[in-house]
């Protein structure tokens, strides 16, 4: 299935020649933007800028590039920072060459691609890595269709714009229609080296965070609530030794968030012909960043999550957490400009782009909402909690949550509060278990919602009554995935951390402290419960193997590729173990990974 | 864990064995020259928590440090500890108050047990009087977000002090902050020479106002207030000094 060629760096000009192709036909159109960032997009009559064919050469380097008109050194694909859409059709037999011209290892990840695992690109794992110098070539068939993209997965590369898009054109009619389509890369760059951010994060808990409370918060909730209830819920967060507005580890403060490599003031414009229906392929490919995506006087359809086509689900408004993708179709009728906005989960950002009938057309950019506390839906994760502080918290000065889901937290909608339903709660069980997945005697039915799930809620910052916003409880399969069995076992993962020595693992162990594999049997249908036990969000990602989200959807039960779980949410996924051999299971937060909250999965 | 074993060419076939079995045992199945999926990582930081001038209302002015370095993993920490001061115009030489090398193993989310040696005495003269000691510390955040260390110290002789601070933030702005500070001292003997009396030797509460330019670099003013007690009230007495004093102080914090 995969050679290996160890070639000298004289055989690698092709490449190099190839990378300055690219570099040059992006610097003809847009200045230094990927080439497929080209504003008439890609459809199937426009197939241009993009590395596509059976057999694509992909030259990795450090280079100087500007980003956001200032020099700085990312890491390039062919030439660009993020790199070039690798644009495949379902059903071909891919050859992927990638050469190391960095001068450390490197790798490259194809996330949410179905393939053998000495092709997947988690070096440890699977394969050994791409020391420098040396090429390796990917082979593999493309089994699926939709909208991917690719990642080093070494050391913090990602970080340093080690990332591009992957676009599988589909064998078969997709289920809906459009005239043309935009890729829409969301990113975030920092001009400080991966090693110091991450460091920071060690050093000096919310060294980022500048949107932190303050005495003239304390003063604003007084006035609303009084000085009592006022004095009471902050006491309770000060007590825990938390902060109610830890919601983004790294944050505006050392970002910039660009779309398809260029920033806010650059103003990326994706250009349309009024009355056309437009697909745009969001992926978030940030180290760190949820976005929450809108285009201000547009209705979207998502049509697709994670590459796999769901039922239409018209919004205003999307959360895409790290790692995710969502296709979405629009129809501009009118012949004027339109933000595409999308806000980083913590408010101290945001990434922008314009959809224009013609190039130097602009829209009015929307308001930017303020940073949220979190509320207890965060207090219910954190384990050490005493049931007789949360009763007698007064909600009311919780900004950003909606009140009549808080009122009181016996509610079965507020799951997450409900410590009886929250098997998981008792750390001292779980902790010890380290090969978790003891089989359980009654096993909910495939596809049902587990009690401490979030799916009907937006997440923090969130008001669902302003806009209609995308939920998991609304993704359904577009048609039944064909493993229709119950599960046999049921696996329970604890999500878990430290939030003041920046430790994040599964279970309490780091992924240097645990002995050996999660394992799963080769062909068995298993129900992974993921719980969280911290108070941020954690993008849970699988390789080599769908998870199907238990969102109570039924037979239309959906599958991901990432699937974001919520402070004190308890997930399930089923997933058919069919792909033998040991695949990466992990936070595809960059820093979180790194410190640990990562587990080698092993089919067998 | 992938354990990965550089083997030197001699005695390799007994090493290889070892090896493959811990291969076999932690269940991954990759070659052992197959780098770890994720590195493992040591970090280290150096704070100057305090480098303030001190303008008392009574006696000479003094430079203060309060320093601390660290390197370890997330668990274990190897530390460098100092605090001490250089009383100006007095002649004399700076005095390490304290220049403890400890070793620190997380306890519990937030607390951190230590446990090393010190040395009280001169920065480079000869002008004060020495001791070496052994010291246990507890350092952490306690509820209410209050940093906190105590440290028993027992010197070569077997005399022994605690030493307790806590300081908590409080957040005006973003970069703007108020810091409540305290620090007591007391010990189970009377030594005249480091003007120690048994008991509670002393009290010292401070308000610093404190600005971060950076997170690595932030000045501030500030004023506190010392009284001292018992048979260390005594021993100042009894040598023209003030039991109680207060003072103004101007510094800058450094995270490096």
């Amino acid at each position: 299935m995969t050679t290996k060629t160890t070639t000298g760096l004289s055989l690698s000009r092709r490449q190099l020649l190839q990378g300055g192709a690219a570099l040059g036909f992006g610097a003809a159109t847009l200045g230094l933007s990927p080439a497929w960032a080209n504003p008439w997009g890609q459809s199937n009559t426009y197939p241009q800028g993009a590395v596509e064919g059976n057999d694509i050469a992909l030259a990795i380097r450090r280079e100087t590039l500007a980003i956001n008109r200032r020099n700085t050194r990312p890491i390039t694909i062919n030439g660009t920072s993020p790199g070039p859409l690798i644009r495949l059709r379902e059903g071909q037999d891919a050859t992927l060459r990638v050469t190391n011209l960095l001068d450390e290892p490197t790798s490259i990840h194809w996330h949410g691609l179905i393939l053998p695992p000495a092709v997947d690109g988690a070096p440890g794992i699977s394969f050994a890595g791409i020391a420098p110098g040396e090429t390796f070539t990917y082979r593999f068939p493309v089994m699926q269709n939709g909208t991917y993209w690719y990642h080093s997965h070494s050391g913090l590369q990602e970080q340093l714009g080690h990332a591009g898009p992957i676009v599988i054109d589909a064998a078969e009619r997709e289920p809906f229609r459009f005239d043309r389509e935009h890729v829409v890369m969301l990113t975030d760059w920092t001009f400080e080296e991966p090693a110091t951010v991450f460091r920071n994060l060690k050093t000096a808990e919310g060294y980022y965070n500048f949107q932190e409370r303050t005495i003239t918060d304390f003063l604003a909730d007084m006035r609303e609530n009084g000085f009592r209830e006022t004095a009471r819920s902050r006491a309770m967060w000060a007590r825990m030794r938390m902060s109610s507005r830890d919601i983004a580890d790294v944050t505006g403060s050392t970002y910039t968030y660009l779309v398809n490599g260029q920033a806010p003031e650059q103003n990326w414009t994706a250009l349309f012909k009024p009355g056309e229906r437009l697909r745009l392929r969001f992926i978030n490919g940030s180290a760190m960043t949820y976005f929450d995506v809108r285009i201000p006087g547009l209705k979207m359809t998502v049509v697709a999550a994670d590459g796999q086509p769901v039922q239409p689900v018209p919004v205003d408004e999307f959360r895409i957490a790290v790692a995710e993708t969502y296709d979405v179709i629009i129809t501009p009728e009118a012949e004027t400009a339109y933000t595409v906005f999308a806000e980083s989960m913590d408010r101290s950002g945001f990434a922008r782009a314009t959809l224009a009938p013609r190039l130097g057309m602009e829209a009015e950019m929307p308001e930017r909402r303020r940073i949220s506390d979190r509320g207890m839906e965060a207090m219910g994760a954190h384990g050490g909690m005493d049931h007789s502080d949360m009763a007698g918290m007064d909600h009311s000065d919780m900004a950003g949550m909606d009140h009549s889901d808080m009122a009181g937290m016996d509610h079965s909608n507020m799951a997450g509060m409900d410590h009886s339903n929250m098997a998981g709660m008792d750390h001292s069980d779980m902790q010890d278990d380290t090969s978790p997945g003891a089989s359980k005697g009654d096993l909910l039915p495939a596809g049902t919602a587990q009690p401490g799930s979030q799916y009907d809620q937006a997440g923090i910052g969130i008001d669902p009554d302003e806009r209609r916003i995308l939920v998991y409880r609304d993704l359904k399969a577009f048609r039944p995935w064909p493993d229709r069995r119950e599960p046999e076992r049921e696996m329970e993962i604890h999500l878990t951390g430290n939030m003041e020595r920046y430790m994040w693992s599964f279970d309490g162990k780091k992924f240097s402290e645990v002995n050996g594999p999660i394992h799963f049997r080769k062909d068995e249908r298993l129900r992974l419960v993921l719980v969280n036990d911290t108070m941020m969000e954690h993008p849970i990602h699988l390789h080599g193997m769908w998870m199907e989200l238990e969102n109570g959807a039924g037979e239309l039960i959906p599958r991901k590729h990432t699937i974001n779980v919520k402070p004190g949410e308890r997930v399930s996924a089923l997933i058919t173990a069919d792909a033998e051999g040991s695949w990466a299971f992990h936070c595809h937060l960059l820093y979180h990974m790194d410190a640990g909250m990562f587990r080698v999965v092993k089919v067998s | 864990m992938k354990t990965r074993t550089k083997l030197p060419v001699t005695g390799a076939t007994l090493a290889l064995l070892a090896t493959v079995g811990a291969h076999a045992e932690d269940g991954y199945d990759a070659p052992g020259d197959w780098p770890s999926p994720m590195a493992k990582h040591h970090v280290g930081t150096a704070v100057f928590d305090r480098l303030e001038y001190v303008f008392p209302d009574k006696e000479e002015e003094t430079l203060v440090w309060d320093f601390e370095a660290w390197y370890g993993g997330d668990i274990s920490r190897f530390y460098l500890k100092s605090e001490g001061e250089n009383v100006q115009g007095d002649g004399a030489g700076a005095e390490f108050e304290a220049l403890d090398l400890r070793y620190g193993h997380l306890i519990a989310d937030f607390w951190e047990l230590q446990g090393g040696i010190g040395y009280q005495g001169n920065v480079g003269t000869n002008d004060h009087p020495e001791r070496f000691y052994g010291v246990i510390g507890l350092q952490g955040t306690a509820p209410y977000l209050i940093e906190t260390s105590l440290d028993l110290k027992v010197s070569e002789n077997g005399d022994a002090w605690v030493q307790l601070e806590a300081e908590h933030d409080v957040r005006l702005t973003q970069r703007l902050y108020l810091q409540p500070r305290a620090e007591l001292v007391a010990s189970g003997n009377d030594l005249e020479e480091f003007h120690m009396g048994s008991g509670l030797n002393s009290l010292n509460a401070g308000l610093r106002l404190r600005y971060e330019i950076t997170r690595k670099i932030a000045p501030y003013v500030g004023a506190y207030w010392v009284k001292s007690y018992g048979s260390t009230a005594d021993m100042a007495r009894a040598h023209g000094e003030p039991t109680e004093n207060t003072g103004l102080v101007a510094g800058i914090r450094v995270l490096f």
